[in-house]
């Protein structure tokens, strides 16, 4: 089968040739870097403490239940230390629910205004150690994102000059066609007028008569493109039906390169169901709420090799999910309006095929991107592999089954590497490369 | 040279004057051909705008745009949980434990749920569940998904929200409560916790009465026993003490008393250290029971009663004076009752005879012997119905008494024999309430017609006998704006508690032992004390069999009235797959009929006869009864059938909310007068005759021993397995050797790996069909209708071939069929041995797939789409499959099956998988084949495949007998045992190695993975 993508290369290498000729054409892309300002910097005059530090404290303590900007389970911390005297948020931050018994009445109204939601007490904190939090809480907000919200790094249109000399390039050729056919009327005018014959060509046979007239060189024409013809056409076939590289648009844009691969994101944290059941599952929205509850939007930094998209374009793919799943960000609350979301499959065999991902994932212990492909690096998600019957027995003959520490196979695998009188098995040496084990 | 021959073109040419022929003589067609319809109107073809041209550019269009939308893949949708339950994990099964108390049918069982839709019934197997379910209980997960539901409440036929009903219900009771008749009519429901509500229902009114309603009745059973034993309930009999067994017109492996017997009779039946029990049966309708005994005695019913009697004075000593029994019988009747004496407490005699003289008489027999079999202290509660009250309410009814009237799970107006005067009567019912799961007779004629929900979607209890307790639970969220009757009440009475916590809070009175969660999970919960020994009153049982003596015959023919197995009482009509279940003895499926005995038909001029396709017809005939006249039923010639008795089926001929398809047979209910399966009736031939869907054509085994080996116990525990389980012999190099020795292939070595058997005792095998339905639910087997079965078309996987013998035993047919010699002698004796005989021998095989190791099938399929697995079973990749059918025509055991047409989503066959509803019910796991594909059994591959898997990822090699195809699960009498015969442990290993074991066709050569062990009679 793996032949067969080499066919349907033909056409991409047409499309690739085209490319090409129009990259020439085009002006080169030129991307905007322009840099975010580092908070840190503007940070650091704004109080005693040290905000690195305290970004890094903020960051291990306070991040779990505040946000910098906007409310989490807590208020907003941005600027809290000018709402506050110093000495309160000491008080506060080291045991508040001890400061609210006392009865501070500022204390008392702000543990109403957020649901009674008694706040940890800190207090192996220091002082110095508020202050630098305070510090880091101080820093003015950073200015919004240039770029257009929601679309790719816009493309910067700097081939004007380009254009410009090709086209000049073309008038230039017109004028030299259109000058030789003027000059070869006026010859011709001359020669008529002087009584110049001119000299007319040979009878010869022209090639594509003496071509035609050879019957032997037609027929083996004839078998070369019938031959060619046939190769491509049972190339395009076997390829019907086959969605080898399927990236559809899906409803929410969920990014896998984030997920699995920057944040580490284990696959089975998500898709649970691929360790017992015969699916993967597409995971349940209360999956993704069980860290999306806390992480209302995109703080990844910009210039990471991970994004793709601008911020406030992830944060609305995050707003999508909240309708979904009928979060309120404001009230911290389920409104129990929910839409369920209509994914576009990926990955579809057909009704006749049986396929557990169990058998694949905790028996046979094969890793997920031996068929999703590198998924950790993939923005949209899309098919890898052909999933063709091919292509899964390819996989059964070559593969080894692990029977190590399975008491299941303990037994099959002494007589059957007697049998074979060999110590590897293959899931073939197995019988997986019966019709009945996949087609019931 | 000229040719002067004249060349006929039909018929019609041999008429001279014919104008046919002289039309067509100018003519190409007979009649004009109505051209001008369209092309006549000329202003209307000159002002139309779309010209030839236009038009076949429209075709061009439209075929180029097709093909091009072709070329695009379709765009598949998802849709995941937005909180995904805890219990459920896609593509995992989850299993809850329930129980069915329809009434009718009472058993234990598991519900096999996919993403939470229940997609299959599997038995309890929880120490204390009794009865196991049979072939209606598998189909019940259908009627769930029925399309034809009731599925809101409505007032005078118009939907209405639940609010209006209790409303207008409460405002109905109001009015009641000052003095007009509350009644509740309901079915048997065994539940204490609902006999409980209604008593605090009841108690507001002061004229509420309970009556309770069995359409079929075992009302004169529970008369006897309460008589004697002061409850109203049923005795409960355990066959697996019993070494005689007297069963006189009881279908205990039947429906006889709500069922369930056949573990304990199968038990039994297997000898064991050369012993097994002797079963009689003295019957009139052949029933499964009569097919199962070692002898089967065919008397009338009232000559039944004399022989009551007779065996009433063997045992007890008594000499109450009985009418003699037709000759021919009565030696074996007097033996029947030596042999019941000779095994005292190891005997046991039961009766279904509507008759509380008969039933006091088993009664006083049973006490008599001291029977170890019979059990009146287990009492069982699953028929409770009362006769006399149904018709004194009737009475009411029609006297204007009854103010309200509120019915759950009964359809008088179609059960009754006088139901056109119940729906008379239920005009003159101020209010009527019926519970229905369908607007069906009853239900469309009261005032409110209220949506129940299905038994997989209520909450109840069910104590099943005496000592036990069940838990029903729903095992889906309603589907439908459905409310069960016990919530209701609780709601009409004010109380605004939920059934499920009232159910829960008063539970605890009935069991002890077990948390709720606990008895919830297991469905069941046995009390440890055994029950205590029932107290006999002393009953006048010598008057009772001397009254039992005088019975006398009225009418011509005695009819039968029974259930068949598929059908029961009717309730679940609108279910394919009960419907296309073939009746275990007559073979015929979509149809209820007469059986009339074959002297008795020749008498009438009543027949049955084959046509050309295979398909079986019948005479009709007219059956009248106290006035009662039943016109145009289909007759069957009953082989066994009792001469002077004739039988119909009751539950068929419903038609209210009922598909078209499955509008089929009589409702004998009309002439079930007094509750009494027991009627005078006279019989006549009518016009014309019936087309009948019958799946097996052959009737008898014309003397073949080797299909159905069998010996009897004498032989079987005297001589050497060899003589009574004969290998085949070949002949090779001149010598004589085993048929299985000789080999064309080099044998695949399966000794590595699982190897899968299945062994079929035959003499377990009751021929219930559980195992059938099983078969359907499991492998999503399409149901294809009428008119294909009649076409031999039918789509079982498993099917239970019934054989007649036509000498009086199948020893007789052998011997026969080896003494004939001669052309015309074996054309004149195989010739007559095709007619089964007048009280034949009877043998059921469940043949499907064998799963030979040498497969015929797989060396003729030209596209190797079946092929063979070194687990022993034999796959079909439905794929691959070019619908060829070399494999069917090569298959020496007729198994598979071919799908003629697609058989889903196909309004031509318009059953549950041609809508969304019923396709609810298919199971994802299993593939649903299309149009022109082979299928048939793969010994339930994705069971294996997943207990297999389930080891695996357990990391634990497969435990002993873990592994279960739908029919051998399904099977409650353990006659089909399925396992690994690599694994020393497995049960199927040791029967492997069994004397009995043998194959079938084994000289064929096929080495077939699936094997039947020897009948034994214990004649």
């Amino acid at each position: 089968m793996k032949k067969v993508g080499n066919h349907t290369s033909f056409s991409r290498i047409l499309i690739f040739c085209l490319a090409l000729s129009l990259s020439f054409s085009l002006a080169s892309y030129a991307q905007d870097t322009a840099a975010a300002g580092t908070e840190a910097e503007t940070a650091a005059s704004a109080g005693a403490g040290d905000p690195v530090k305290g970004k890094e404290l903020f960051n291990s303590l306070c991040a779990s239940c505040h946000k910098l900007d906007g409310k989490s389970t807590g208020p907003a911390l941005r600027g809290v230390a000018d709402k506050h005297d110093r000495e309160w948020l000491y008080k506060w931050v080291h045991n508040s629910s001890e400061l609210i018994k006392s009865g501070d009445p500022v204390a008392v109204k702000l543990f109403a205004d957020n649901n009674n939601v008694t706040m940890t007490a800190f207090p192996q904190l220091s002082n110095q150690d508020i202050d630098n939090i305070m510090a880091y809480t101080s820093a003015p907000a950073p200015a919004p994102d240039v770029n257009t919200p929601g679309g790719k790094v816009v493309v910067q249109e700097s081939g004007a000059s380009n254009n410009l000399i090709l086209g000049a390039l073309v008038l230039v050729l017109i004028v030299l066609v259109v000058m030789l056919v003027l000059v070869n009327r006026t010859l011709r005018r001359v020669a008529a007028a002087n009584g110049v014959e001119v000299a007319k060509q040979d009878s010869t046979i022209s090639l594509w008569q003496a071509y035609a007239r050879n019957q032997f060189l037609v027929l083996v024409t004839t078998i070369l493109l019938i031959l060619t013809g046939g190769y491509f056409l049972y190339g395009y076939l076997m390829q019907v039906g086959v969605d080898q590289g399927y990236e559809p648009i899906q409803p929410i844009h969920f990014s896998h390169k984030i997920h699995a691969g920057e944040n580490g994101i284990d696959c089975k944290y998500c898709h649970s169901s691929a360790r017992v059941s015969k699916t993967s599952g597409i995971p349940s929205l209360n999956v993704c709420m069980n860290c999306h509850k806390n992480i209302s939007e995109f703080t990844g930094s910009k210039d990471s090799t991970y994004v793709e998209y601008s911020k406030e374009f992830y944060n609305g793919e995050i707003q999508k999910l909240y309708d979904a799943v009928g979060w309120d960000k404001s009230t911290q609350q389920y409104t129990g309006k929910t839409k369920p979301v209509k994914w576009v499959r990926i990955h579809n065999l057909p009704d006749f095929v049986y396929f557990n991902h169990s058998q694949h994932v905790s028996v046979a212990g094969v890793e997920c991107q031996k068929c999703h492909g590198p998924v950790e690096t993939f923005e949209v998600m899309k098919q890898h592999a052909p999933l063709t019957m091919g292509w899964c027995i390819n996989c059964h003959r070559e593969t080894n089954v692990k029977v190590e520490g399975n008491d299941y196979y303990k037994k099959i695998h002494d007589e059957l590497a007697k049998k074979y009188g060999v110590q590897k098995l293959t899931a073939a040496n197995m019988g997986g490369t019966e019709c009945g084990k996949c087609h019931y | 040279m000229a040719s002067n021959k004249k060349y006929w073109q039909s018929v019609e040419e041999l008429n001279e004057n014919s104008s046919i022929v002289e039309t067509l003589r100018n003519n190409e067609f007979v009649e004009e051909i109505p051209t001008d319809e369209f092309l006549g109107n000329e202003e209307a073809m000159s002002s139309s705008s779309t010209s030839r041209r236009d038009f076949l550019k429209y075709v061009g269009f439209s075929t180029a745009a097709a093909s091009l939308a072709a070329c695009e893949g379709p765009v598949i949708k998802s849709i995941p949980y937005v909180v995904q339950p805890e219990e459920i994990i896609p593509g995992v099964a989850d299993y809850y434990a329930t129980t069915i108390a329809d009434g009718f049918d009472f058993a234990n069982i598991l519900i096999k749920t996919r993403e939470g839709r229940p997609i299959k019934v599997e038995n309890n197997r929880m120490s204390g569940s009794g009865i196991s379910a049979n072939a209606r209980v598998y189909g019940s997960v259908l009627s769930l998904y029925d399309s034809m539901r009731l599925k809101q409440p409505m007032i005078a036929s118009k939907p209405a929200s639940w609010e209006e009903v209790d409303t207008r219900v409460k405002a109905g009771l109001a009015e009641a409560a000052n003095g007009g008749q509350v009644v509740l009519l309901t079915n048997t429901m065994a539940s204490p916790s609902t006999d409980k509500l209604i008593a605090e229902f009841g108690a507001k009114y002061p004229n509420f009465k309970h009556v309770v309603y069995d359409a079929v009745s075992s009302s004169e059973a529970l008369d006897a026993y309460e008589a004697v034993y002061g409850e109203r309930a049923l005795a409960n009999y355990d066959f697996s003490q019993a070494d005689v067994i007297v069963a006189v017109g009881a279908d205990f492996l039947g429906d006889w008393q709500g069922g369930g017997y056949d573990a304990g009779y199968a038990n039994k039946r297997i000898p064991k250290q050369g012993k097994m029990s002797k079963h009689i049966q003295i019957e009139a309708n052949l029933t499964l029971s009569g097919s199962n005994a070692d002898k089967r005695i065919p008397l009338t019913v009232t000559q039944q009663k004399y022989a009551l009697v007779h065996l009433y004075n063997a045992v007890t000593g008594s000499s109450v004076n009985a009418p003699a029994i037709n000759e021919k019988y009565a030696a074996e009747v007097k033996k029947a009752a030596q042999q019941l004496k000779a095994a005292g407490s190891k005997g046991v005699v039961i009766t279904g005879i509507d008759d509380v003289n008969a039933q006091l008489v088993v009664l006083a027999i049973n006490a008599a012997l001291q029977s170890e079999a019979f059990k009146p202290a287990e009492a069982r509660y699953t028929r409770k119905g009362n006769a006399k009250e149904v018709a004194q309410l009737v009475n009411d009814m029609k006297a204007g008494n009854v103010s309200t009237l509120i019915m759950s799970g009964v359809n008088p107006v179609y059960t009754l024999p006088n139901g056109s005067d119940f729906a008379e009567a239920l005009k003159k019912v101020k209010l009527s309430v019926a519970f229905s799961m369908k607007e069906d007779e009853t239900a469309s004629k009261a005032t409110i017609a209220a949506a129940a929900p299905h038994y997989l979607e209520s909450w109840g209890d069910v104590v099943i006998t005496k000592g036990t307790y069940s838990i029903m639970q729903p095992t889906i969220r309603p589907l439908f704006k459905t409310r069960q009757l016990q919530d209701a009440l609780l709601a009409w009475s004010g109380n605004s508690q939920s059934y499920y916590d009232y159910l829960k809070a008063s539970s605890s009175a009935w069991f002890s032992g077990k948390s709720w969660n606990q008895l919830v999970h297991d469905g069941i919960s046995v009390s440890e004390t055994a029950p205590s020994s029932a107290t006999a009153a002393a009953a006048d049982f010598g008057g009772a069999a001397s009254e039992l003596a005088k019975a006398k015959t009225a009418g011509d023919f005695e009819l039968v009235l029974y259930t068949k197995t598929g059908m029961g009482d009717g309730q679940q009509a609108n279910n394919p797959w009960l419907q296309e279940f073939p009746d275990p003895i007559t073979r015929v499926s979509w149809d209820n009929y007469v059986t009339v005995a074959k002297a008795d038909a020749a008498k009438l001029g009543l027949e049955n006869y084959n046509v050309a396709n295979g398909g079986l017809n019948g005479s009709y005939a007219t059956i009248e009864v106290n006035g009662v006249k039943l016109e145009n039923v289909p007759v069957i010639i009953q082989p066994g059938q009792a001469i002077g008795t004739i039988g119909v089926a009751l539950g068929y001929g419903r038609e209210a909310a009922m598909k078209k398809e499955m509008q089929v047979g009589v409702n004998a209910y009309k002439l079930y007068a007094n509750f009494n399966s027991l009627q005078g009736a006279k019989i006549s031939k009518g016009n014309g005759d019936h087309e009948f869907a019958c799946l097996q054509l052959q009737k008898t085994l014309m003397g073949r021993g080797d299909i159905i080996k069998e010996t009897t116990l004498e032989i079987f525990n005297t001589k050497n397995a060899s003589e009574w389980n004969e290998q085949p012999q070949v002949s090779l190099d001149h010598k004589e050797v085993a048929a299985t020795s000789v080999d064309l292939w080099e044998s695949f070595d399966r000794t590595v790996g699982h190897h899968f058997n299945l062994s079929i005792d035959l003499n377990a095998c009751t021929g219930c069909g559980a195992c059938v339905i099983a078969c359907h639910a499991e492998n999503n087997v399409p149901v294809v209708g009428k008119s294909e079965v009649r076409r031999s078309r039918d789509m079982h996987w498993l099917r239970i071939d019934r054989y007649y013998s036509s000498e009086d035993t199948f020893a007789g047919d052998v011997k026969l069929k080896e003494n004939t010699s001669g052309l015309m002698d074996s054309i004149e004796t195989f010739g007559a041995m095709e007619d089964p005989a007048e009280n034949p021998q009877v043998a059921f095989q469940p043949v499907f797939c064998q799963h030979c190791n040498h497969a015929p099938c797989e060396t003729v399929c030209p596209v190797a789409a079946t092929s063979h697995g070194r687990q022993g079973q034999n796959h079909m990749a439905y794929n691959r499959c070019v619908g060829t059918r070399y494999c069917a025509n090569n298959c020496p055991y007729k198994v598979r099956r071919f799908n003629w047409f697609l058989y889903n989503k196909n309004s031509e066959f318009d059953y549950h998988m041609n809508d969304d509803l019923g396709r609810m019910v298919l199971n994802p796991d299993v593939n649903v084949r299309s149009r022109g594909v082979m299928e048939k059994c793969s010994l339930c591959i994705q069971m294996t495949q997943a207990t297999i898997l389930n080891a695996k990822r357990e990391g634990r090699p497969v435990a002993k007998d873990e592994f279960y195809t739908a029919c051998s699960e399904a099977c409650g009498s353990g006659a089909l045992v399925f396992g690994d015969i690599n694994n020393s442990e497995d049960t199927v290993t040791k029967l492997k190695e069994d004397d009995r074991m043998y194959h079938l066709l084994e000289h064929v050569g096929t080495q077939p993975n699936v094997f039947f062990q020897v009948k034994v009679r214990n004649t």
